[in-house]
């Protein structure tokens, strides 16, 4: 009787609650959860919660951010720096990540020296940026910029090389020359990969500009958390980083919508799977 | 039947054709000569890895020649061309275009204009069966739409030779059947020379003028069948006691001592699998 009882109610949770509901309920779940920690400030030794702002100063604080002119100027820096520095990288990525994959001289002179760059973190040329670039602007976006070009290169060129060569000689018997080939096989065939590139990118993007920011910003999203704390106003700590989520997410979600528009024929054989 | 068709005549004389590199590379066909008339229904019938689609991919133009060389009405093969249109066994439809815009693509590359070009894809589409299905991507069709599609894309270029390899290999048996009979059909209204590769005694009779058999390693044309039976040919034609005798013929040939011998790798017309992957130079 008991034993029934409980299968049923795990099959409820299982299948009668909707998943909406679950979902919702988990958030909820973390929010308390965050609550309780503060309210009661845990102190477990190895890790304090006594100092982190409950989830009603940090709404307070969030309140008063967006009724302040400052808000639009911080995200605005931070919006300005992401594009450029991402939309940089994008046209360099892509253009060159097409030439190597297509060519191989371009392969072989340019492959090199990037492969040397490659595992520097972007983060690690903070230093070096603030040197060679005398506006903190400039170093800022070039950090941003670094960030992105990898993920979007490394992806095109992965792209342009996995197009499937038997469609490359079907269009070669249509009567295709080589630009052709190129615009109606080659970069379609590679923008899969490309918009991959660009998500990921754009998500490495928001974390080294952060980061920079973090260090030699004025203005923007990094350089208002990092701020929060040296002034002592915790809960707008925590606002900044909600801030720099809510930022990431809508940026992720404009490359994908991108994306769909740049790829209807894709949608179609998701419908099918 | 072919005497309307002027333009197609393949000559081969002498033709060898390398795969492979180094001390791997072999000589997948051989002293291969032949000549093919316009207008005619050649199949190339062999085990797998025999070397016809290597011929195959030769005839487009996809490979380079080791010696000899391949005539098309008098002009040497020296790379692909729309004259020679090429059907693989699993479709290249680009699955990036709507099948009209695949089917128009010849035309496009022509430099003919969109209006123009969309008429002449949806007559191309009309006469196999697809105009209903102009609007789709090629991956909504079915496995015998997509080749349909793929067979009115080169069409569209009147070509003088299609070059099929195994077009319906992929296909279930009653879609192979029924591509057979619509293929003869288009062909009875869009006059080409066809090159059609196959391991399937049947289909290889039912379909050709002449059937040349290519025995392996090297590939070489070790014998020739010229089953001439009536046009329009009716599928009833597979029960008959001259196609048996003919069938049997060919499957002493193939099969002259079976299960003996480890099958071998599958080429295809772009040279062997593995080096399937072109790098591609601007």
């Amino acid at each position: 009787m008991m034993a029934s009882y409980f299968v049923s109610s795990v099959a409820i949770l299982r299948d009668g609650l909707p998943r909406a509901t679950l979902r919702v309920a988990a958030l909820f779940g973390c929010l308390f959860a965050w609550h309780l920690a503060t309210g009661q400030r845990i102190d477990l030794g190895f890790i304090t919660f006594r100092n982190v702002p409950s989830p009603r100063e940090v709404a307070e604080s969030a309140w008063a951010l967006a009724q302040s002119p400052l808000v639009l100027e911080h995200l605005g820096a931070s919006l300005r720096r992401v594009f450029i520095g991402f939309g940089l990288a994008v046209a360099l990525g892509v253009a060159l990540g097409l030439a190597i994959g297509r060519a191989r001289w371009a392969e072989d002179a340019l492959l090199p020296p990037l492969e040397v760059l490659r595992p520097i973190p972007a983060v690690a040329w903070i230093p070096l940026a603030i040197l060679m670039f005398p506006s903190s602007e400039a170093s800022m976006v070039f950090i941003t910029f670094v960030g992105a070009l990898f993920p979007v290169l490394l992806n095109t060129v992965h792209g342009v090389e996995a197009v499937d060569a038997r469609l490359v000689a079907s269009a070669r018997s249509l009567g295709a020359g080589r630009f052709a080939v190129f615009r109606e096989v080659v970069l379609p065939g590679a923008l899969p990969s490309i918009v991959t590139g660009l998500a990921i990118g754009m998500g490495t993007a928001w974390f080294c500009l952060v980061t920079a920011e973090m260090i030699s910003g004025q203005f923007g999203i990094g350089y208002y958390t990092w701020m929060s704390y040296t002034i002592q106003n915790y809960a707008d700590i925590v606002v900044g980083m909600l801030c720099i989520g809510v930022l990431g997410m809508g940026s992720s979600a404009l490359v994908r919508r991108a994306g769909e528009l740049l790829m209807p024929w894709r949608r179609v054989q998701e419908a099918r799977r | 039947m072919k005497d309307d068709v002027r333009a197609g005549r393949i000559v081969i004389d002498g033709l060898r054709v390398r795969l492979g590199h180094g001390a791997q590379a072999f000589d997948a066909v051989q002293d291969i000569t032949l000549q093919i008339e316009p207008g005619e229904f050649v199949c190339l019938l062999g085990p797998s890895g025999c070397g016809k689609s290597t011929l195959l991919g030769a005839l487009a133009g996809h490979l380079t020649l080791a010696s000899g060389a391949i005539h098309v009405d008098g002009e040497a093969v020296r790379g692909p061309h729309p004259q020679r249109g090429l059907v693989f066994q699993h479709h290249t439809l680009f699955p990036w275009k709507k099948v009209l815009d695949n089917v128009a693509f010849g035309l496009k590359m022509q430099g003919v204009g969109r209006r123009e070009r969309d008429a002449r894809a949806h007559e191309m589409l009309r006469l196999v069966g697809l105009d209903a299905f102009a609007g789709f991507y090629p991956s909504q069709l079915s496995g015998g739409m997509q080749q349909r599609a793929e067979i009115a894309r080169v069409l569209i270029n009147h070509p003088r030779v299609m070059l099929m390899d195994e077009p319906f290999g992929a296909l279930d048996a009653q879609t192979r059947l029924m591509m057979q009979r619509q293929l003869l059909d288009a062909w009875t209204r869009v006059r080409t020379t066809i090159v059609f590769i196959t391991h399937d005694i049947d289909e290889a009779l039912f379909l050709g003028d002449r059937v040349l058999v290519m025995g392996p390693r090297p590939g070489r044309i070790v014998a020739e069948f010229t089953p001439d039976f009536a046009r329009p040919r009716d599928p009833s034609l597979v029960t008959s006691s001259e196609f048996i005798a003919l069938k049997r013929r060919c499957l002493q040939l193939l099969h002259p001592h079976a299960g003996s011998s480890e099958p071998l790798e599958r080429l295809t017309p772009l040279g062997k699998p593995a080096a399937a992957q072109l790098h591609f130079a601007i």
